[in-house]
């Protein structure tokens, strides 16, 4: 009996801080906020494109009133079709889908769900509520390639890359094409991973690199792999997707990065206005949605000045990172004197500017 | 040239030998782990978390195997105690210790080992034997973890066919009433061995987050539980070659960055590791011998009354 009598008033007292907890949550949800969802395709914690993009969901938490949810590591396959029905099952009004390989799958639950606003990052099919978003990283890449260009001595420099890809080509050559601007006898040697996500591999083809003679690593990948290798044989490195200094702070210079929280609250305002419309984003460093991360110590002096100076130019729209005369690998003039790539140009790069050493297959 | 690519080899192929070696005891008692990639993460976060903390490296290599073992003793328990199906302990057992490695490392995303473990496992050259050519450079001029792995491996090969123990053990894993009816203590035997087996599986995950990549990152071992798997298969449940196994697939995951040169297509690079895994499998069930099949009970779980 006393036994039934404990049991019965733990039970009430779970009970009871459960109602009270209960009480709690549903406070700041007492006015009608919107229910914003997110799907990563890595974890948070890989410290670089999926770790820039939940920066981005929590400035616009801060920013706004909002509830957001997230899933993470979602493969790119119809899981992503179930992720996106259940978190429009919560409620959601706005999902944002941050990679490629979502392209198909979002593309077709847009059109079960005409209600919802849909956001895909870095694709490039659209419907009347599935907008496209992404940034001209190649310019911030222009600009950390002057840095590694008045950096390197031994002329060389090390690119560790995912996929021959023209997103991921289209950074090799911007990269490469802002080393030259200040250092013209640089070559860039690419070594491709074949993965987004593998810090061990990512480490090893960086210290190939190094091992061959690079003195400047930079990379195009998810995490912080090729950093170590830099930081382990002491030369320098260039990051990408986040401010990496933390991680190799004996090794890091610098880092194209992504700023994707304004233009988050930008169009969740826009949905909760009723003014949301299709459209496809690609923003560059004067929208903030790019840009290079501050130079530590270990950037050269002069590189600040240069890096200033350029970036006023981009600004300005007095320096296009693919201006002509540009060549690629075997000498041909791809473009000409006083020409620029079209969008669609840059879209489909499939070839390397002339000083890249590697192969697109 | 040559022995840089055989000296990164080596590095890259330390995690998947020592969680090759700890699947192949857990396998020779008779015990299917598929847990292995979990233990690895359990191990790389533990280790990772411990060696940051108190800035010491056998803290970190104490976490990593202690932690290891303490998810392999979940497993125990699961398919020795309860006897339950092993294949799915085992599959939880991955995706607990995935969960929880990302759990306990949410604070950890981004922070860096301190100097002092860095230090400790910088390769340290062994005076003399380091000098030979090529082998010197390879063999013993390595980190700590690296040494401890191939000889471990050496002790292992020893352990399983020279002493009685390790008959013992083997004759678990091949007719477990026979060895019970000889008097060996089978669960005890399976304890001990699934429990080692777990803490090589932390120690080789936690080589990439304390030695390798010193960083924290989520899902550090990108699969490599599941090659470590395929390698005890591989190398026929022979330590000895377990080595050369571990340390080809090692090879074969870095070769591509390193002969660039001569202009192989890289998604032939890629398909290696897979190609030689069914030549050599090709090979292995040609030969109809019975050395390098699989322990006769594995996967079986043993009721003393079913004799």
């Amino acid at each position: 009996m006393k036994k039934l009598l404990l049991v019965l008033l733990s039970l009430i007292l779970i009970l009871s801080l459960a109602a009270c907890g209960n009480d709690q949550g549903e406070e700041p949800s007492a006015e009608e906020e919107l229910t914003v969802g997110f799907i990563y395709v890595g974890p948070i914690g890989d410290g670089g494109w999926t770790y820039a993009h939940n920066e981005g969901r929590l400035y616009l938490e801060e920013n706004m009133n909002v509830k957001t949810i997230y899933k993470e590591s979602v493969p790119e396959t119809q899981e992503v079709e179930q992720e996106i029905r259940n978190m429009i099952d919560q409620g959601a009004e706005a999902i944002f889908a941050t990679s490629f390989g979502y392209m198909d799958y979002i593309e077709k639950v847009s059109k079960d769900y005409p209600e919802v606003a849909f956001f895909h990052c870095s694709g490039y099919k659209t419907t009347e509520n599935l907008a496209t978003y992404f940034g001209r990283i190649y310019e911030p890449r222009y600009l950390s390639g002057i840095v590694a260009g008045l950096k390197t001595e031994t002329n060389q420099i090390g690119y560790v890359a995912a996929y021959p890809i023209p997103e991921v080509i289209r950074g090799i050559n911007a990269f490469t094409l802002g080393a030259q601007s200040v250092n013209p006898d640089v070559t860039v040697s690419v070594k491709w991973t074949s993965t987004w996500y593998d810090p061990a591999i990512e480490k090893e083809a960086a210290v190939a690199l190094i091992d061959e003679g690079a003195d400047v690593i930079a990379q195009h990948q998810d995490t912080t792999g090729p950093q170590q290798a830099a930081e382990e044989r002491g030369v320098y490195s260039i990051g990408y997707n986040t401010d990496m200094a933390e991680m190799a702070p004996e090794a890091y210079m610098t880092a194209p990065i992504w700023n994707w929280g304004p233009y988050y609250v930008e169009q969740v305002q826009n949905v909760i206005d009723g003014s949301f419309e299709s459209h496809q984003y690609w923003g560059g460093i004067e929208d903030n949605i790019v840009e290079l991360a501050p130079l530590t110590d270990l950037a050269p002096d002069e590189a600040q000045e240069k890096i200033d100076e350029s970036k006023t130019e981009i600004l300005n729209d007095e320096l296009l990172v693919f201006e002509g005369p540009i060549y690629d690998q075997e000498g041909n003039l791809k473009v000409e004197e006083g020409q620029n790539l079209s969008v669609e140009e840059m879209l489909n790069m499939m070839w390397f500017v002339e000083g890249v050493e590697g192969n697109i297959e | 040239m040559l022995v840089n690519i055989l000296k990164a080899s080596l590095v890259a192929g330390t995690p998947l030998l020592l969680a090759t070696l700890g699947e192949l005891i857990t396998e020779k008692a008779g015990n299917l782990n598929l847990g292995v990639e979990g233990m690895m993460l359990v191990g790389a976060i533990s280790g990772f978390a411990l060696g940051f903390y108190f800035q010491n490296p056998y803290m970190a290599l104490i976490g990593a195997s202690l932690s290891g073992s303490f998810a392999a003793l979940i497993y125990g328990f699961l398919t020795i105690t309860l006897r339950s199906n092993q294949v799915v302990s085992g599959l939880s057992l991955t995706i607990f210790g995935t969960g929880l490695s990302s759990f306990l490392g949410t604070n950890f995303v981004g922070k860096k080992m301190p100097v002092e473990v860095i230090n400790f496992f910088k390769p340290i050259e062994i005076p003399l034997i380091s000098k030979i050519p090529i082998i010197g450079e390879v063999l013993f001029n390595q980190d700590i973890y690296v040494y401890f792995s191939y000889i471990l491996a050496v002790f292992l090969g020893i352990y399983l066919f020279k002493t009685r123990k390790g008959l013992n053990l083997t004759a678990i894993g091949e007719n477990p009433s026979a060895a019970d009816a000889a008097g060996i203590k089978i669960d005890l035997y399976k304890y001990i061995h699934i429990l080692i087996g777990g803490a090589l599986c932390g120690l080789g995950g936690a080589y990439l987050s304390v030695v390798q990549v010193p960083t924290w990152q989520e899902n550090i071992t990108a699969g490599r539980g599941w090659i470590a798997i395929a390698l005890v298969i591989f190398s026929k449940w022979n330590p000895f070659k377990s080595i050369y196994g571990a340390y080809l697939f090692g090879g074969l995951s870095i070769i591509g960055f390193r002969i660039q040169y001569l202009n192989i297509s890289q998604n032939l690079l890629n398909m290696l590791p897979y190609i030689v895994t069914i030549v050599v499998l090709v090979f292995s069930s040609l030969n109809k011998s019975k050395e390098g099949s699989p322990p006769k009970s594995l996967s079986l779980p043993y009721f003393r009354e079913e004799r």
